[in-house]
């Protein structure tokens, strides 16, 4: 089962001038590492771009957790936006004063310990979070496992959809039924609780630096998972399932536990990301999970490259920065330049769409292509790479 | 227990019996189980199930406007396996092609007779036109160049085109309702049946709606091009050996879709007298499900399951809530796909494997 040491074989190759491929990226990789780090030196620290990249940073997250589901295991998940709510509505529960009647505090700081409420440290919230969102990715894959292809993006859309209904309209019963406010719908739950982590400085709204360090070790951390799921045992198991499932099955691949863990492992960092989303908008409610947020995140994954890692990672921050800034700071002075009466940030999602046509079309295999998945969607056999050349051995 | 009454080869064990009986059956019971149980509630506390029958009948009103929108995803999947994620919003389109024309034409609520009938006959007309047309494009953009690719991509480009509709839809119209203005009356009692009131909007739904469906299945069953998309339908590869141009034959496809959802559009706008850019997304999926509970890829599926459909989101609209019914008909989509995949009337397929 190990993967820690490459194939020796690869050392064993002529140094080209200087560095190696693997070598230069992984220099260029530790360069784009520091200047994040220090970023948030060069600007204010209450900066709106700051916010921006800290937001980027957390969609970072989300789309690298769509990318194990959709990238490496092929299986279209249009219901992404339900475990964002199911980890933010984790927060808004586990973080806030919403539940006035109880009365339990955990690891936080003296002013919360005088609030009603339920008030726990992020730190715990966070791994109940992604235990209940990778349980509920499991219930949701549970139905696909006899589906295939568009049947499976359709159920997962109709969960995402249902899980919607349910934060918007249970402010008063579920389905009509009791009268428990479970998500105070659209009004939301509001405030939720800063993130307290020890020996950092405080987190508040005026001072977003704290914030923009904990996204980028969480962004960073999950790469890291995704790189070691991708080479695992694991890795190879989805992406079998993903190029042909029969063959994956009569390899000897237990197909259902794979994709079974795949959404969980998916769901699990969707549902991180909305507790650190939910404390950061310092709300949580049902507008935040509309369907078009799942497209948002596919749309990442799309541009930047399905299951491709690094991809996926310059695909979400690109998409968020030109939701934050591009649409409404650059472009919305055009159509009227042009004499066309409408408001550019009304269409972001026309945008969006219009991209994951062109895309489709044009460039299907992304800005930063996985080597199979190009192989595939280009269709050109001859540059087939083999995989038990690049497939590292167990 | 009922598996000893139905004769069954020796070779098959009991237990595959069940299991095919629940099924065929299963399905239909859980369709039924909301009608019965709100049945039974109204006998006991009214006495009579006048509230239920109206509520099937509105049901079976929408329901026409959901089948026809179902037919264009089912002709769609039937041909090519692609679940035409833009339909819905095609069928918005086509209500916003109304409504803009009914102000065009010139017809206003006080129009009567044969001025409102031919008015509403043109814009019948012009609404289909514009959908089917619209949804030829559509395919050649969007689908075409695809044809070879993996199934993930076009599904993909399709959301795209759904997210683009939409935005029309929003420059066009704007963000919030627009009412439309009730043209035929639509509420008011034209006559009663069985204790229940018929309103001129039921009636606009039936004559519409039933002859464009005989109308399409008589052309799929008999005509040229009929025998071309079923050949198509069935084996692309041998389609084109046997002198079938298969991408006009898939371009007429669409334009068939296109047409019923432009219909559908007009009985919307007419009936609902509200439209908005966002009704097509749960009208795509309403109808979707649709289709897959008839069984995906079968005319005479759509429509029933439209059909049943509509009366189970009016059931819900009634008694639950208007806010859970997406809900409620999402969670039959799943239970459908989980359980019965090839649908009502549908043969095994591919995709329910």
């Amino acid at each position: 089962m190990s993967t820690a040491a490459d194939p020796p074989a690869k050392r064993r190759l002529p140094p080209l001038k200087g560095l190696d491929g693997g070598r230069r990226s992984a220099l260029l990789a530790a360069v784009l590492i520091v200047f994040a780090l220090i970023f948030p030196f060069f600007l204010d620290s209450g900066s709106a771009l700051l916010e921006d990249s800290t937001v980027a940073l957390v969609y970072v997250v989300m789309a690298l957790g769509l990318n194990i589901v959709v990238g490496f295991a092929g299986l279209l998940d249009l219901g992404y936006v339900a475990f964002f709510a199911i980890g933010a509505y984790t927060m808004g529960w586990l973080g806030s004063s919403f539940f006035s009647t109880r009365d339990i505090h955990f690891g936080v700081a003296e002013f919360l310990q005088a609030q009603p409420g339920i008030h726990l440290n992020w730190l715990v919230i966070l791994p109940v979070a992604a235990v209940l969102t990778a349980l509920a990715g499991a219930i949701l894959g549970f139905p696909t496992l006899r589906l295939r292809g568009d049947y499976i993006a359709i159920v997962t859309l109709a969960f995402g959809e249902i899980i919607n209904r349910i934060a918007v309209n249970s402010d008063e019963g579920v389905f009509g039924i009791g009268s428990f406010n479970l998500t105070n719908g659209r009004r939301g739950i509001t405030p939720v609780d800063k993130i307290d982590l020890p020996l950092v400085e405080q987190f508040t709204t005026l001072n977003i630096r704290p914030w923009y360090w904990t996204a980028l070790v969480l962004a960073l951390f999950v790469v890291f998972i995704n790189v070691r799921l991708r080479d695992s045992r694991i890795g190879r198991a989805w992406i079998a399932v993903r190029e042909d499932e029969i063959a994956a099955v009569s390899m000897g691949i237990p197909t259902v536990r794979v994709k079974l863990l795949a959404y969980a492992m998916g769901a699990a960092l969707g549902g991180m990301a909305g507790t650190f989303l939910g404390s950061f908008f310092n709300t949580v409610n049902a507008d935040q999970f509309e369907f078009s947020f799942s497209i948002f995140v596919l749309a990442m994954i799309i541009l930047g490259g399905l299951g491709s890692i690094w991809g996926v990672v310059v695909g979400a921050l690109a998409l968020s920065f030109i939701n934050t800034r591009l649409i409404p700071d650059v472009l919305n002075e055009v159509p009227s330049k042009i004499g066309l009466d409408f408001d550019l940030t009304q269409l972001g999602f026309g945008i969006f769409g219009f991209l994951l046509v062109i895309m489709m079309v044009l460039r299907p295999q992304g800005l930063i292509p996985e080597k199979r998945v190009q192989a595939e969607l280009t269709g050109d056999e001859g540059e087939r790479i083999d995989p038990i050349v690049h497939t590292r051995a167990p | 227990m009922e598996s000893a009454s139905i004769p069954t080869p020796p070779s098959r064990p009991r237990r595959e019996v069940v299991g095919e009986i629940v099924s065929r059956f299963g399905l239909a019971a859980i369709l039924l189980a909301l009608p019965v149980l709100y049945g039974i509630q109204d006998l006991q506390e009214e006495g009579d199930l006048g509230r239920l029958a109206t509520n099937i009948k509105d049901g079976l009103s929408n329901g026409a406007i959901w089948a026809l929108i179902a037919v264009g995803y089912t002709l769609v999947y039937g041909i090519i396996e692609l679940i035409n994620f833009a339909h819905g919003d095609l069928f918005m389109i086509g209500s916003f092609v109304a409504y803009s024309l009914i102000a065009t034409v010139g017809l206003t609520v006080g129009t009567g007779g044969l001025g409102l009938v031919l008015g509403l006959l043109l814009i019948l007309a012009i609404a289909m036109v514009a959908c089917g047309s619209l949804n030829v494009m559509i395919e050649r953009v969007a689908y075409r160049p695809l044809r070879n690719a993996p199934r993930l991509a076009p599904l993909i480009t399709a959301i795209g085109f759904s997210f683009i509709l939409q935005n029309v839809g929003l420059l066009w119209i704007g963000g919030g309702h627009r009412g439309v203005p009730d043209l035929i009356d639509t509420q008011d009692r034209l006559f009663t049946l069985l204790g229940v009131p018929v309103t001129n909007g039921d009636v606009l739904a039936l004559v519409v709606t039933t002859p464009l469906v005989l109308l399409l299945v008589n052309f799929i069953n008999l005509s040229r091009m009929g025998r071309a998309m079923r050949a198509t339908a069935q084996d692309p590869q041998a389609a084109r050996l046997m002198g079938i141009n298969v991408d006009t034959t898939i371009s007429f496809t669409f334009l068939l879709g296109g047409l019923m959802a432009g219909a559908a559009g007009l009985i919307y706008a007419l009936y609902q007298t509200d439209i908005w850019f966002f009704s097509g997304f749960t009208a795509g999926l309403i109808s979707f499900t649709a289709a897959v509970m008839g069984g995906i890829g079968n005319l005479k599926g759509a429509v029933l399951g439209g059909l049943i459909i509509g009366v189970i989101q009016q059931i819900s609209d009634n008694r639950i809530g208007t806010e859970w019914t997406p809900a409620i008909v999402f969670g039959f989509l799943v239970l459908i796909l989980v359980f019965r995949p090839q649908g009502l009337l549908g043969e095994q397929t591919r995709e329910a494997g």
